[in-house]
């Protein structure tokens, strides 16, 4: 579509509106136009005219030393292009007679000049009009379409053109007021193309940060178009002046997700912490910085250890992957895996991870449970449900429901004995004999019907357990016992 | 091929074959033999509009996927690129080319861009000093894709994003010019109503777009009387929701990806007899599925516990049919059976596929806690539990212990999104120490990086911190009825049947709107996010339709930034009840269900699992 931005001259109208060939450019390098073989020959003839069109000097010949354009990126590509192109020698003898010369506006510098003068298929456009794609051949054009190959567009009537990737002059938009009327007109057409483009071609960047922010949503299709580029430098500094800095820090943070080593990572991490997040944000930043520290420095420590070969737990479980950039949960299971007997006082005790990342109760309970389970370490997991009270007795409190601990320790293929003691506390006595079942743990089975007094559903267990087993004599004893009040 | 499209209310084939046209006129653009180089993600919805075959005809011989890297060889006169307008795909695009150009200085390029060319891309090629090495730079309008006789789709994943987080409205402006086109083919709508900024958006720039046409005025008589637009963040919850209808599961489950899903392949093993099924396939099963099956069309828009007793009735018809051949006597009569058979081979097949399907999802889903002990169904179920909790206004401004026991077991984070949005909805936001306490133990579980995800949702509505004390979501349930006790899954006389009782609030609007009336739910309309409004569009004398007696009206629905199948299932309950008087059509950017569309607000949605 930035193919048909051709630019247009009032007295080469006549020569548009009359020629059977609509207008056309062409790629001015050797190696491209070659290409376009013998299909260009039709228009061979309208080649000077086109060259004349070329008003790249124009844009060399501009003295923009009345506005600072330094900070956009933009404007270096563009010289740097256009410096390309005055340097050789035009390929086609150049016709200079009558061009007129178009008066630039000294405003600024327009960045429309970026888009000019190219190829792509202005020629088959022209020759078959097919810029109109349309779907159905009942479709008619809009009125609109009939002035084709007049020049004299208004905004609107522009706008409408880019949108069908028509050919249109930006050029003639020159004074600042004309400029944002058509971004006006391009913003409420909807079409971000549209509205990039325009934001791109006519406005100066000095003007841009000050008419854009009264214009939202031309605002956002720049920014969105800078992410998109990377232009990460010229879009921090659009926001900066806009005074979003929430969106400038987190744009900013995000970064940290394409630095592959862990090193720069931290220390880039660590330049993110001025930045303006939300305090909520902020906090959560400082962790992730602190939690990629102490990862780079458990790793080194870990992994020599590994390769010294004297540290047992290693050998027996070797580290499958590296701890570096997990989340945290997954560095305190880690922890409690290969450290859990330090002192509070290393960077890989857990006890320590908890307390610095102000890790909740349950979620430090559920992760030490799944990690020691693993171990197959039932003394550890035993003492993290034993609590004492005044009196000195013990009983186990858990503060997640123990038909999850069941869960969890049978995940990590906990055996019977153990299973059955977690199951025989769960509370809910439903819960209970669906979890017993599904663990054949028979004693917690026949236990909780003799407690709900339900005789049939023993009758019925009777059947499901082995003929003349411990179970099968401890049903017949309860079933013959005269002190039981069944209910049913 | 396509004619379950022309089966509907409106013949969508019209459409389709516009678009076949289309693009064929553009191969032959490009005379000689040829190689088309794909944008991964354009093949899908490429399949709904034309197979391999019509390519062929048209000199494609060799078909890739766009890799960076040199091409593959192929002796082939032209390469065309068929690409979406994106900068990323530029650069593969230049490499391509700089790459082939040494070797083969004869072959010509293209690039059909779809739905449209872009100023951007073509300055990115120029900058790579490729742009000029392109014959031709043309664009394939591909805005409405006729998904069923129904059903269109843009199919448009990031239009949601795109419009609610990005305020980029170019989706919007797609949408017009399909609706544009729409009208070309099918007459000027009368009607048109909407609900939020988008429809209000989309509806100017249709009427401005009219207006550019006039004088010359469209002939055809309209086939559709009213055009509702429908912007996604009127209707936040239901997307979230679990779809609990036959094809909604299916999508929830296994992904419906432009009309294909692909499944498990165990329990589609033929096992021969005596034979030890030792090679089972190991490639998923891949099923198209949409109305030109029969039985999909008469099963898919049931509530799962509705659809195994339709399986069941099916078989025995279909049993009855295969019995038949006892009665075949005379030679007529066999002759009539065989000449039958193929159909009824292919009714079987189908049976067998969709009681495989119902099978699978029958063991994710089974709902009796304490009989079914696979920890799959408990899930299912719990979650289940734990939505309609927050649907029905149950201590949505607590922190859910649910929740929180998914996060410490590491659940898809995914999976904890979804929940947790729907607590925000509900809720008109959540308590900030409630939204605090969340945010932390999801950043600490699946990784910090997540800040950027959680802000997304944040910026689109779907997770919030309450702002004014005041929850309206109450009020909104209770006069739209969106909870209905005694949901029939069986025989369903109300829409929340497609969610067991959840009645979609989209579709809510949808009847109110077709039955009393907007003016009704006044109240409750200014309660949702963006403006309602109508617009009459003038139709030239003699093209007002002259309505028979009892003949029902048509209405288009189009969803802005995505619609669910239950949704869809929904408004086909209501095209058929009998007293509704209303048809409907319905179209949308995208099709969705609560993890694609969470996945598409989500910065590195990859990176999502630890």
């Amino acid at each position: 579509m930035l193919t048909s931005l051709l630019l247009l001259k009032p007295d080469e109208e006549d020569y548009w509106n009359s020629s059977k060939f609509k207008a056309f450019t062409f790629d001015d390098e050797d190696d491209e136009f070659s290409r376009l073989k013998e299909s260009k020959q039709a228009v061979n003839s309208i080649r000077r005219l086109v060259e004349e069109d070329d008003d790249e000097d124009d844009v060399e010949k501009v003295s923009w030393s009345g506005e600072p354009v330094g900070s956009i990126s933009w404007s270096v590509r563009e010289t740097a292009a256009s410096n390309q192109r005055t340097d050789r020698e035009p390929a086609f003898p150049k016709i200079n007679a009558d061009t007129p010369t178009v008066s630039r506006s000294h405003s600024g510098y327009s960045l429309s000049s970026l888009f000019k003068g190219e190829t792509g298929d202005q020629f088959s456009d022209s020759l078959s009009d097919s810029s109109v794609r349309l779907y159905a051949p009942e479709l008619r054009k809009p009125k609109s379409e009939y002035k084709d190959y007049v020049s004299d567009w208004s905004p609107e009537e522009t706008v409408h053109r880019m949108q069908q990737g028509k050919a249109v002059s930006l050029e003639k938009f020159r004074s600042l007021q004309d400029k944002l009327l058509l971004l006006d007109f391009s913003i409420s057409a909807h079409d971000g193309n549209v509205i990039t483009a325009v934001t791109l071609f006519t406005i100066t960047f000095t003007v841009l940060f000050r008419e854009l922010e009264s214009r939202q949503t031309a605002l956002r299709h720049f920014i969105h178009y800078l992410t998109e580029t990377r232009d990460q430098r010229l879009l921090l500094e659009l926001l900066r002046a806009l005074g979003r800095t929430e969106d400038i820090a987190l744009l900013q943070y995000k970064e940290h997700l394409s630095i592959a080593d862990e090193n720069k990572r931290r220390d880039f991490l660590k330049s993110c912490l001025s930045l303006p997040f939300s305090p909520e944000d902020s906090a959560h930043v400082q962790d992730h910085y602190t939690l990629l520290e102490r990862q780079i420095i458990i790793e080194a420590t870990d992994r020599q250890a590994e390769r010294g070969g004297k540290v047992e737990i290693f050998q027996k479980f070797p580290r499958r992957a590296s701890i570096l950039n997990m989340p945290l949960i997954t560095t305190l299971y880690y922890c409690c895996f290969y450290h859990y007997t330090e002192s509070e006082g290393t960077y890989s005790s857990p006890l320590n991870v908890r307390q610095t990342f102000r890790i909740s109760e349950k979620q430090f309970f559920v992760t030490a449970l799944a990690a020691r389970a693993k171990l197959k370490a039932w003394v550890d997991v035993d003492a993290l449900f034993t609590s004492r009270n005044w009196l000195g007795f013990t009983r186990k409190k858990s503060p997640l429901g123990f038909h999850r601990v069941v869960d969890i320790l049978q995940k990590n293929s906990a055996p019977t004995q153990v299973l059955q003691e977690y199951v025989g506390l769960v509370d809910d006595a439903e819960l209970r004999i669906s979890l017993a079942q599904k663990h054949k743990c028979h004693d917690i089975i026949i236990n909780t019907y003799r407690d709900l007094k339900d005789r049939q559903q023993l009758l019925g267990y009777r059947g499901k357990v082995e003929r003349g087993s411990v179970e099968e004599r401890k049903i017949n004893e309860l079933l013959d016992n005269p002190q039981i009040r069944w209910k049913n | 091929m396509a004619a379950h499209l022309s089966y509907g209310r409106v013949n969508l084939n019209i459409l389709r074959e516009a678009a076949r046209k289309e693009l064929r006129e553009f191969l032959d653009k490009c005379s000689g033999s040829k190689a088309i180089v794909w944008d991964e993600y354009l093949t899908g919805p490429f399949g709904l509009i034309a197979q391999y075959s019509l390519l062929k005809e048209h000199e494609v011989e060799k078909m890739f996927t766009l890799k960076s890297g040199r091409l593959p060889s192929a002796d082939v006169k032209n390469i065309i690129f068929f690409v979406r307008p994106r900068l990323e795909l530029m650069d593969i695009i230049a490499e391509n080319v700089f790459s082939e150009d040494k070797l083969h200085s004869s072959r010509e390029f293209h690039i059909l861009f779809v739905p449209r060319r872009s100023m951007l891309c073509e300055q990115r090629l120029k900058e790579q000093g490729v742009l000029g090495s392109f014959i031709n730079i043309d664009e394939y309008i591909l805005d409405l894709i006729p998904y069923d006789g129904d059903l269109l789709s843009m199919e448009y994943e990031s239009a949601f994003r795109e419009c609610y987080l990005e305020n980029d409205q170019t989706s919007l402006y797609h949408t017009a010019k399909g609706l544009m086109t729409l009208q070309a083919l099918y007459g000027t709508i009368p009607q048109i109503y909407g609900k939020g900024e988008c429809a209000r958006h989309v509806a100017n720039m249709m009427l401005r777009m009219k207006r550019e046409f006039a004088g010359s005025q469209n002939q055809i008589l309209p086939v559709f009387d009213t055009l509702l637009l429908l912007d996604r963040n009127v209707d936040l919850l239901t997307p979230l929701a679990t779809q609990l209808t036959y094809e909604g599961l299916i999508d929830e489950i296994y992904g419906i990806n432009n009309g294909y899903v692909k499944l498990p392949p165990e329990k589609f093993a033929q096992k021969k007899q005596g034979e030890a099924s030792k090679d089972l396939p190991t490639e998923p099963k891949k099923l198209q599925l949409n109305s030109a099956e029969e039985l999909y069309a008469e099963i898919r828009d049931k509530n799962f516990n509705a659809v195994g007793a339709a399986l069941s009735k099916k078989a025995k018809i279909i049993s009855a049919a295969f019995e038949e051949r006892h009665n075949a006597k005379t030679v007529g009569e066999i002759k009539q059976f065989v000449s039958q058979l193929p159909h009824m081979q292919a009714a079987r097949s189908s049976l067998a596929n969709h009681t495989s399907i119902a099978e699978l999802i029958k063991d994710i889903t089974s709902t009796n806690l304490y009989l079914s002990l696979v920890s799959a169904s408990e899930a299912f179920f719990d979650n289940l539990t734990v939505e309609q909790e927050f649907m029905t206004g149950v201590d949505t401004d607590k922190v859910n212990t649910y929740i929180e026991d998914c996060i410490a077991q590491k659940d898809p984070l995914i999976k904890i999104l979804r929940l947790v949005c729907m607590q925000s909805v509900c809720n008109n936001g959540l308590k900030q120490k409630v939204f605090d306490y969340y945010k932390r133990e999801i950043l600490q579980t699946y990784g910090y990086e997540h800040i950027l995800t959680l802000n997304n949702l944040e910026k689109g509505g779907l997770l919030k911190p309450q702002t004014s004390s005041r929850n309206n979501y109450p009020t909104i349930r209770k006069t739209l009825k969106l909870w209905m006790e005694d949901a029939n899954e069986q025989n369903p006389n109300d829409i929340s049947y497609v969610y067991s009782g959840y009645a979609p609030l989209s579709i809510r609007l949808t009847q109110v709107l077709a039955r009393p009336g907007w003016r009704s739910i006044e109240e409750v309309l200014k309660m949702l996010p963006g403006p309602h409004f109508e617009e009459r569009q003038q139709l030239p004398a003699g093209l007002h339709k002259k309505r028979q007696q009892g003949e029902n009206r048509t209405t288009l629905v189009f969803f802005l930034g995505g619609v669910t199948y239950a949704e869809i299932a929904a408004l086909r309950f209501l095209s058929q009840m009998e007293d509704s008087g209303m048809e409907y059509i319905i179209a949308t950017t995208k099709l969705i269900n609560g993890t694609t569309w969470i996945k598409s607000l989500m910065d590195r949605p990859e990176c999502q699992t630890p």
